[in-house]
């Protein structure tokens, strides 16, 4: 195999990653901007942490921000008992009843127009609303359901593509030797898709942190999420503020995928020893 | 496997037990919505909340009447906003797509064609902006495309031009939004097919005296339509009902399908125009969404 790259591929690679970083470097390095300007430097008093202090100290922004945690940790959680079930089941079972239409229903949340599920939920919400009862008013129990629905199709995918890479033997295995399914799939089976598992709690929860369109469909009176709140502000312009939040989410961000990125690395690294052992 | 026997007397077994769950949580939370969304869509608009009227009626006597107005369909394709709006949704998309095909097929291949350490090392990097949030993403482009933002500020410094350039708020900006948050949905799977490549078949080629563009054009890119489809759709889809990139750099005149909708909805309340809106776009994309499928369980099968 060789590694060989034309000169031109090698600038458009240079190009690409300068197009995918520019808006991103030029978010951080404006968030430490002391003019409310934002854009147009201030090189007297700049740079400055003043922008930090005075989102730290945002009541809105704050209250938003728990309000989007809540539903993604809720969300996550939940996205991944039922994407697991759901990926497990497609990856493991040739041929069930349903397949084809749940094969259907978690691929096409992922290309569906957010502004449809949006609408759909929420006249769902009502309908049920009318019929039963329940769900008495929108709030942060629609948006969770909401959020679930379409990141549990996600998180389908990570996991049935991590199922489709192991070895079946192992399971097998494991089942000549007396082990129960049940047994077989927490003993063996979660384990080994676990690194997938998480992959797909981190997604699911950043699909559900950063989604505007279907909370704002789902969502009732008193219960805005982060996005929403920095949208309403985001429409009439740039803000300092927005700037330093930015920030601290692309520092958050990369923090925890080079952590990830590690520690599968470090796992990935044990497994290969323990196989190389195994087979001396 | 094994089946637990009195539920397996009834015909549940461990394997439906399984499946069952996230499957009627779809069948409920995603399928029956659009059930509820068609009926909507028929139903009259209405000053009461929620702003429509019933499809059945007790019109007195033991019958119920079913009453199904067109009018909302009618209305779509009498008002020239809302084709005017679906069409140019569906230029925009396809350009979009096309121009992210033209910035990310160089990326993914150059991303296949690295050594192991620098090829995890790029992917990183092309999957952290996916990573950060959509809207704060769109929104850095406000500060660079603006009237006193950092490319007129950049520009005018280097004496380029002498007055700022009026981008944002245009379809210019709209077009650099939507490339720029859809293009690692493309880079990925286009990368994944790419990976797969035996690059050997190229080395044969120029062996054999082919150009390397020749050996591109006849070799890598037929080997990796899959890829090219299933990441064009994976923008396409999307891009046609697309609200808040529109919304933040498209300017008052952006006319999106994804903003109408949105506007019949929480601006005029129009409920049912609003589904009948939804209806017309699902009806659109569902052929695409059917491709889309197809091409991935091509795709995976190919992958065995």
């Amino acid at each position: 195999m060789n590694y060989r790259r034309s000169f031109f591929i090698t600038t458009c690679l240079a190009f690409g990653f300068a197009f995918l970083y520019i808006p991103i470097f030029s978010m951080v390095v404006f968030s430490f901007n002391a003019s409310k300007l934002v854009t147009v430097w201030d090189s007297a008093n700049s740079p400055t942490l003043k922008w930090y202090y005075s989102l730290l100290h945002n009541e809105e922004i704050l209250d938003a921000a728990w309000i989007s945690l809540k539903v993604a940790v809720i969300n996550a959680s939940g996205a991944v008992i039922l994407g697991t079930l759901a990926g497990f089941g497609l990856a493991r079972f040739e041929q069930f009843r349903g397949r084809f239409t749940l094969n259907a229903m978690t691929t096409a949340p992922l290309v569906m127009p957010e502004v449809i599920t949006g609408l759909s939920m929420l006249l769902l919400f009502v309908a049920m609303e009318q019929l039963i009862g329940w769900p008495a008013g929108r709030g942060i129990t629609t948006m969770t359901i909401g959020h679930m629905t379409f990141s549990m199709a996600y998180v389908t995918v990570v996991v049935q593509s991590r199922m489709s890479t192991f070895d079946i033997a192992l399971e097998e295995a494991a089942m000549d030797l007396g082990a129960r399914p049940v047994k077989v799939f927490f003993l063996i089976t979660l384990p080994i898709i676990f690194p997938a598992i998480l992959s797909g709690w981190l997604l699911a929860f950043t699909l559900s942190w950063d989604d505007l369109v279907i909370s704002s469909f789902t969502s009732g009176p008193g219960a805005s999420t982060l996005p929403m709140v920095v949208f309403s502000k985001v429409r009439l312009g740039v803000s300092p503020e927005i700037n330093v939040l930015a920030t601290l989410t692309i520092g958050a961000v990369t923090l925890i995928i080079i952590a990830v990125a590690l520690w599968m690395a470090r796992a990935a690294k044990v497994a290969a020893a323990a196989a190389t052992a195994a087979a001396e | 496997m094994r089946i637990l026997p009195p539920l397996s007397k009834v015909g549940v077994s461990g394997r439906g037990l399984v499946v069952t769950l996230p499957y009627l949580w779809l069948l409920l939370f995603f399928v029956v919505p659009f059930v509820i969304v068609l009926k909507i869509s028929f139903s009259d608009v209405d000053l009461a909340i929620p702003p429509y009227k019933p499809l059945l009626e007790w019109a007195g006597k033991n019958s119920l009447a079913i009453k199904l107005d067109f009018n909302n369909y009618a209305f779509l394709f009498t008002d020239p906003l809302y084709v005017h709006a679906l069409l140019n949704s569906v230029k925009v998309a396809f350009v979009s797509t096309v121009l992210c095909l033209l910035i990310g097929y160089p990326i993914a291949y150059g991303i296949a064609r690295s050594t192991p350490i620098t090829r995890n090392f790029l992917l990183l990097l092309v999957v952290l902006p996916f990573w950060t949030s959509l809207l704060l993403r769109v929104y850095a482009w406000i500060g660079l495309l603006k009237a006193n933002g950092v490319i007129n500020n950049a520009l005018l410094a280097l004496r380029l031009i002498h007055e700022p350039l009026n981008m944002l708020y245009t379809p210019f900006a709209m077009y650099v939004g939507i490339v720029y948050s859809y293009l690692p949905f493309l880079i990925l799977p286009l990368y994944a097919n790419l990976e797969k490549m035996d690059w050997q078949l190229l080395e044969a080629a120029e062996d054999l005296g082919c150009r390397p563009w020749q050996a591109f054009y006849k070799i890598t890119l037929p080997l990796s339509r899959n890829g090219i489809l299933a990441g064009s759709m994976l923008v396409f889809i999307p891009a046609v009902g697309e609200f808040v990139i529109p919304a933040l750099l498209g300017g008052p005149n952006a006319l999106m399908i994804g903003r109408v909708l949105w506007d019949e909805f929480f601006s005029n309340r129009a409920w049912p125009v609003a589904s009948a809106v939804a209806i017309l776009l699902l009806l659109l994309l569902v052929p695409f969404m059917m491709w889309y499928q197809s091409v991935q369980a091509r795709e995976s099968a190919s992958a065995r």
